[in-house]
């Protein structure tokens, strides 16, 4: 109940954010938002099940260009955002079909390998997707504010969806599963838990908001290529920040995204030369301080301060 | 005495060793069974076997009547066949009471999550465990974590119960506990093999042996006559020693 009301809230308040910022503020919101859905999508196969993913690339530039294939041939944006997501839950769970008998590094460099392989299609087929060109997606009729608007608020509803799947798969069947794959998964088995239909329902998980946030970031960029929707810092930055929030946790992706695009903004305005070197730092800080994150810190400070008297 | 469990002419091969060979064996409802054999006989792969976690390469496996030889471990788990681990496998990072959870809510005993925690309860009450329900698994001793291990399988509602060392490593005092609690269970009407290498402990419990040597199956009967048995003397102790206990070979 209590994950209900802040998500709520918390979601609340930022719908409200245009009230008060100016575009760049509500650009940055945009900006989190999709990061949030990216770490929390993550969450599912990475923090729940245990399995490290860099496929969120992967999904993120195919949702990105089904949606843009779509509405070049004429289909409303709605509808090829819905769309991307199916295409890409249906691939993750081909995919995943396939690698998730691999575990640990295997399962890791498997991953890897999805969003290289779609960027060479990509590339490979420029009739089709314009390959190294480029896409450009129909001009949206609104106003430069009306547009920052409608894509904070896009990004929004995609991270309430996403955030509220998330509490509903740690309170159920699936959720318990997972987080017994997590910790013993030969154990898992033998206790009557399909694994491979546990995992592969994580993985597709993983890749259906991710998709449509591709599709969402299409629209809101206008032009997209394959360097900049198949970039592997999209795949690794929502690992961090679900390392730096919370491994497992329902809003430690939302918290680690805030801190770490917080902390970029604030790095890439002040000290641009370094800008590359500051992700590096985080991680090699998190491993060595906090390998849990923030909220079970948080919980356990909480929980100490409840014990003593 | 109807079987529960058949066993026709099973072979396990790992590359070129055949870890188990040809072994038929049954175990009838209601019966406690001991499985014994010196170290690397093949007990536990034998479990492996019969929960499809390495399933036979040839031969067949039967539960109530059906052939389970090739089915998967977690279809085999919702069949009612529970086992314990010989070095125990607890969820570590879960609490007590969840672990025991696991195990009724994914077998099927409880058909939803609030459901699994009752089972749950009842279960870590009868294996004693009842005040430790918010531990994380990691933080018990051992001879707890075993029975965290029993309670996680009865939890599952098993009609056949495997049990691969649950007594190794405990003391005394722990071992005499575990044994009484392999009673009750047997007195709840769970059909269970018992893996074991303190005689004392099988003699003491099981309705029949089957002893396994170099993956074989070398005797089966009543314990007291399998324990004289010349072929298994032999297997524990080395022929000299069975020549010299028992006179010329008869």
């Amino acid at each position: 109940m209590r994950s209900w009301i802040v998500l709520v809230v918390v979601t609340a308040l930022t719908a409200a954010l245009p009230l008060a910022g100016n575009n760049y503020l509500l650009r940055l919101a945009t900006i989190t938002c999709m990061y949030a859905v990216l770490a929390q999508s993550w969450n599912f196969i990475g923090g729940l099940a245990g399995y490290p993913s860099f496929a969120t690339a992967a999904f993120f530039g195919l949702g990105a260009y089904v949606s843009a294939i779509l509405q070049v041939h004429g289909l409303p944006s709605v509808a090829a955002w819905g769309c991307a997501g199916l295409i890409a839950m249906l691939f993750a769970a081909f995919i995943g079909g396939a690698i998730l008998h691999l575990r640990g590094h295997y399962f890791a460099i498997a991953t890897l390998v999805v969003a290289e392989m779609l960027r060479e299609i990509v590339n490979t087929t420029p009739h089709f997707t314009g390959g190294g060109m480029g896409l450009n997606l129909p001009i949206m009729r609104m106003s430069v504010g009306a547009q920052a608007q409608f894509f904070l608020f896009a990004m929004l509803g995609l991270s309430f969806l996403c955030t509220a799947t998330a509490i509903l798969v740690q309170r159920s069947k699936l959720g318990f599963g997972l987080r017994c794959i997590q910790q013993n998964e030969d154990a898992a088995n033998v206790l009557g838990i399909n694994t491979y239909a546990y995992k592969t329902a994580a993985f597709s998980l993983s890749g259906v908001f991710v998709g449509m946030a591709g599709a969402i970031y299409a629209n809101w960029t206008n032009y997209i290529d394959p360097p900049d929707v198949f970039d592997v810092l999209l795949a690794i930055k929502p690992l961090v920040m679900v390392m730096l929030g919370g491994l497992g946790t329902i809003f430690g992706p939302a918290i680690g995204a805030l801190i770490l695009i917080a902390f970029e903004e604030f790095v890439w305005r002040n000290f641009l030369t370094i800008h590359a070197a500051a992700l590096g730092f985080i991680i090699v800080v998190l491993i060595l301080f906090l390998p849990n994150g923030i909220v079970p810190l948080l919980r356990e400070r909480v929980a100490r301060r409840g014990a003593s008297p | 005495m109807s079987a529960l469990l058949e066993l026709e002419d099973v072979t396990r091969r790992f590359g070129g060793l055949n870890a188990v060979e040809g072994v038929s064996f049954s175990v009838a409802q209601g019966e406690i069974v001991g499985l014994i054999g010196p170290n690397g006989a093949g007990k536990t792969t034998l479990i492996d076997v019969i929960t499809g976690v390495h399933p036979a390469s040839s031969g067949r496996v039967r539960f109530d009547g059906q052939d389970i030889t090739h089915r998967r471990p977690h279809q085999i788990a919702r069949l009612g066949l529970a086992r314990t681990f010989q070095i125990v496998q607890p969820f570590p990072k879960m609490t007590v009471l969840e672990n025991a959870a696991a195990g009724a809510l994914f077998s099927g005993a409880a058909s939803s999550v609030h459901d699994a925690y009752a089972a749950a309860r009842q279960q870590l009450e009868f294996t004693g465990l009842a005040d430790l329900t918010d531990r994380p698994a990691a933080t018990l001793t051992l001879a707890r974590r075993k029975r965290l291990e029993l309670a996680k399988s009865l939890a599952m509602k098993p009609r056949l119960l495997m049990l691969d060392e649950v007594n190794a490593g405990l003391n005394a005092a722990e071992i005499a506990g575990a044994l009484e609690l392999i009673r009750e269970i047997a007195n709840l009407g769970v059909t269970i093999i018992v893996i074991e290498h303190l005689m004392r402990v099988v003699l003491s419990i099981s309705h029949r042996l089957v002893v396994l040597h170099h993956g074989q199956l070398i005797a089966q009967g009543p314990p007291h006559q399998v324990v004289s048995d010349r072929r298994v003397i032999e297997a524990y102790l080395g022929s000299k020693y069975a020549a010299a206990d028992r006179g010329p070979a008869s």
